[in-house]
């Protein structure tokens, strides 16, 4: 088909090739030999020469997002959702309420669940972030994923990837919990269409899986 | 010919059956692309400027510092507006290549104001503009005059907001004269509806795809404002533009259902009949739209029965429809008024329920049956009581009841099947997947059409290039998008059968499609392989159209129209501190012929969990000072959580008395009773009405403070 809304979506260009080059000329000659420096060590060399100060303009983040380091470019008043949405394209995590209370964010910070609209995309640097897209593929679901379309604990989907990041991270982390116990665990989650009826279904085969999701 | 009527019982491979919905693995792994998803090469990001005040003249808008700023890249403002109407109304918009520099851009719009006074209180009928309008069957007067018993109470509930987890918008490309746009919505084929003129492009040149959507409830229907802003800024810069509400302005402005004030009035018989509904309501829809005003709920044969409905016209965002719009708010103050009178009489909930449901015209069977199903489900017998739980102790518990309506015919529908010589199938339709696996059923009645297995049919919705098919609201979609599909691959099934009939000896009208074979009806043996049958087809597929005409198809019991469900509510009260916790709900839903068990029932658990979050947590607060909506958040704007909802049970009626009526919609009749009958069940529980939703902690107390309730 020659639709357009079939043509294919490159990655937005702010992802490709950081110009640290292009960065650090606006800081002096001074700066040239940090060039080699991580993106933090390139923040504060950058900071020094601006009175102590970071940003406001976009400054270099790295992070280590399923497994795969990516250099971006943000302001530091971007969250980490923003930046993982906006800027790397990975919009398994979505954005709800931005204030911390639905989850429908949630991605794991080194295996433990957090909101990423409450979390700066500075502040996961050098940590292990794991989006809904590195737990499982449609071809590839993990025990969480394939409970919840079992249980069909989903209707419009958009809280879904949340509760399964959530849900994956609870588990892992307390293999022997009870089915109420994974509940609670998910409580931080919020669904509008009405699907918990499903999810406590979904928490009775997580409860047997042991962990091993 | 293979006939279009659905396949008898026996015969049915996947119609009816319990199948996970075919876009699960996407929407579990994040892959599922919503329009909030959408990124685009160059694109940019919008944010709006909406007003402060509920009332106030619009001195001046001045973009120019926005604009001034570095990465803003275009900006529009309401150059007619003269003065702003409720808080949130749109003024203005910027796009700039970050999210970031376009929110600051936005606050960096000034608006000069004069403020004026504005309504914003929505329970005084004393401050409506509008003139009451009445409406009255039978003598009412006479009729409350001779009842054995009277009762009189006020019931009401608040305006809530819809709360779509994906707010509204849409991306918006306009390319090469084109408008290419992915809004989040109900309503593929007529999104677009008029946006051409509004923007000046042909509407032929208009293209929306919408492959998924996070939730729309009855808000999600029209381009609206903000997709002409989109729109706007990206004919300006040629480039793609994002443009998603903020939370609070998706609370404040894009819809909400009306709030339903009354005073009931009821007389009976000495034996339950109610004889007289006196029904006075007022409330508001904001700025636009109706209230609630068709009562008594689904009574329609009480013999003397009168309305007056009065509209406070508020400065406040306006209404949209909302899940079965306004029968939640007839059905909550109708059952509350007569769960309240049966109370009254000292009669039990269940049998004056069952003798009212001779009130309902020709659904008086239906409700019995249902009515008595429901009490077995939840162990009526065992644990009914009058009002007021005698138990020691401070929890308290109760059951109440209600029943509802809905129409849910088909709406208008066109399917195109495609047969390939390689033995695939396309099916192509212009509807949407709100969330209750639209796709899925697409694909089953195809398949079930076909006699092939569901992942042998490729379908394709969410395009406005495919063939039209009604928007999703009124559960009109299940019923269209059946027939349309279902007729289009019995018309493709035929022209294949035709093809093929000369290599099998027989006639067309001889053959069908089961098993993944084309053979003889008669003589099963005598068969060719759908591979096989296909190959013959030479180089040209088969592509054949179906519509539903919503008429037609209820005359040949494709389709029809009006459900009717009963729930009752288990719940506990703890009188020392007001909280509700549910223990257990049950729902019985009839909905004719059911395409696919696990999705119909996930619509019913659905429709239980959002009623649940109405009676116990939802409201828009707002403050009458400074109209603005003091909970536009969802952390004070409160939904149900997975540990709020109790043990939920749901009964399909399935079976030839209900498959015989052909396909109705399910989506919006079981959001309808949960309030109802939570509130009966708080009521059976403590002794006293809670008169109000949603029934909060505050209220419940206040209530047994001021009426005693049962201690």
């Amino acid at each position: 088909m020659t639709d357009p809304h079939d043509a294919p979506e490159p990655a937005p260009p702010e992802v490709t090739n950081v110009s640290r080059r292009g960065f650090l000329k606006g800081f002096g000659a001074g700066t040239v030999a940090t060039s080699l420096l991580s993106p933090a060590a390139m923040r504060e060399a950058a900071a020094a020469e601006n009175g102590g100060w970071t940003g406001p303009g976009e400054i270099p983040v790295s992070l280590k997002v399923n497994g795969t380091t990516r250099q971006l470019r943000v302001e530091p008043r971007v969250t980490l959702l923003d930046a993982l949405r906006n800027r790397l394209d990975l919009t398994g995590p979505k954005k709800v309420c931005d204030r911390g209370t639905c989850g429908a964010c949630t991605v794991l910070v080194d295996g433990h669940p957090a909101y990423s609209c409450s979390m700066l995309a500075v502040e996961a640097e050098g940590r292990a972030i794991t989006t809904v897209e590195g737990i499982g593929t449609p071809e590839q679901m993990n025990a969480v994923q394939k409970a919840f379309v079992e249980h069909d604990a989903q209707q419009c989907g958009f809280c879904t990837p949340g509760f399964v990041t959530a849900a994956t991270g609870f588990v892992r982390k307390h293999p022997n919990s009870t089915p109420e116990e994974i509940c609670k665990g998910l409580g931080g989650n919020l669904c509008r269409c009405g699907t918990y009826a499903g999810m406590l279904l979904v928490a009775a085969d997580l409860a047997k899986a042991k962990g091993g999701v | 010919m293979a006939k279009v009527d659905w396949p008898a019982a026996d015969k049915r491979t996947l119609l009816g059956k319990r199948i996970s919905r075919v876009d699960g693995p996407a929407k579990t792994t994040g892959a599922a692309k919503y329009s909030f998803d959408i990124n685009r090469p160059g694109m940019l990001w919008a944010k709006l400027v909406t007003s402060a005040h509920p009332k106030a003249e619009v001195v001046s808008i001045d973009l120019s510092a926005a604009t001034a700023l570095p990465g803003v890249k275009a900006s529009w403002k309401d150059e007619q507006v003269k003065e702003v109407q409720y808080v949130g109304q749109i003024l203005a918009a910027v796009a700039a290549e970050t999210e970031e520099i376009a929110t600051e851009a936005a606050r960096l719009v000034r608006v000069e104001y004069k403020p004026s006074e504005a309504i914003i209180r929505d329970s005084d009928p004393a401050l409506a503009k509008d003139k009451p309008a009445a409406r009255e069957q039978g003598k009412v007067e006479e009729a409350l005059a001779k009842a054995d018993v009277v009762h009189t109470g006020n019931y009401g509930c608040p305006v809530i907001t819809h709360c779509c987890l994906e707010s509204h918008g849409q991306v918006t490309d306009f390319k090469d004269g084109e408008l290419l746009v992915w809004p989040s919505t109900q309503n593929v084929s007529r999104w677009a509806d008029r946006l051409g003129e509004a923007v000046d492009v042909p509407q032929n040149k208009i293209r929306v795809d919408c492959q998924y959507m996070g939730g729309g409830f009855g808000s999600k229907f029209a381009y609206d404002r903000w997709g002409m802003i989109g729109a706007t800024l990206s004919k300006q810069t040629g480039r793609p533009v994002k443009l998603m509400l903020e939370r609070d302005v998706e609370m404040l402005i894009a819809g909400n259902r009306p709030s339903a004030y009354a005073k009931v009035k009821l007389g009976a018989q000495k034996d339950g009949l109610v004889t007289a509904v006196d029904t006075e309501v007022w409330g508001t829809s904001g700025v636009g739209g109706s209230i609630p005003d068709r009562f008594p709920y689904i009574f329609t044969e009480v013999p003397n029965a009168r309305t007056t409905a009065t509209r406070i016209m508020t400065n406040r965002g306006r209404a949209a429809a909302w899940r079965a719009p306004n029968h939640p708010q007839l059905c909550f103050i109708t059952m509350s008024a007569f769960a309240d009178l049966a109370a009254a009489l000292k009669m039990d909930e269940l049998e004056f329920f069952m003798k009212n449901a001779a009130l309902t015209k020709d659904r008086a069977a239906v409700y019995q049956e249902e009515l008595k199903i429901a009490a077995d489900l939840i162990g009526y017998k065992q644990k009914a009581h009058p009002r007021g739980d005698k138990a020691a102790g401070p929890i308290k518990r109760g059951l109440g009841i209600s029943m509802h309506t809905w129409g849910g015919r088909g709406h208008p529908s066109e399917c195109d099947v495609t047969i390939h010589p390689d033995g695939s199938v396309e099916a192509k339709i212009a509807t949407q997947d709100l969330g209750v696996g639209t796709r899925t059923c697409v694909g089953m009645v195809v398949a079930e059409t076909l006699g092939l297995p569901l992942d042998r049919v490729k379908v394709e919705i969410g395009r406005s290039e495919y063939p039209p098919s009604g928007a999703s609201g009124g559960s009109t979609t299940i019923g269209g998008i059946s027939v349309s599909c279902r007729t289009a691959a019995t018309n493709a099934l035929n022209a294949l059968l035709e093809n093929v009939s000369k290599r099998l000896g027989v006639a067309a009208d001889a053959l069908e499609a089961s098993g993944g074979a084309i053979r003889e009806t008669a003589k099963p043996s005598n068969q060719i392989s759908w591979k096989d049958a296909c190959a013959s087809l030479g180089p040209n597929p088969i592509t054949k159209r179906g519509v539903n005409v919503p008429g037609d198809s209820e005359k040949a019991n494709l389709t029809s129209q009006g459900v009717g469900g009963v729930q009752i509510a288990d719940v506990s009260v703890d009188i020392e501190t007001g909280v509700v916790t549910m223990n257990e709900m049950v729902a019985v839903q009839d909905c004719g012929l059911v395409v696919n068990l696990k999705l119909a029932e996930s619509q019913v658990y659905g429709g239980l969990i959002m009623g649940i979050t109405y009676a116990l947590f939802e409201e828009a607060v707002y403050d009458v000072r400074t109209g603005q909506m003091l909970n536009a958040d969802m952390e004070f704007y409160r939904l149900a959580g997975l540990q709020d909802v109790g043990t939920l049970k749901v009964h399909m009626m399935t079976g030839k008395d209900y498959d015989g009526r052909g396909v109705i919609g399910l989506g919006e009749p079981p959001v309808i009773s949960p309030g109802a009958a939570i509130a009966n069940a708080v009521a059976n529980a403590c002794g006293v009405r809670v008169p109000n939703l949603p029934l909060t902690p505050e209220r419940v107390l206040t209530t047994l403070s001021q009426k005693g309730g049962l201690a």
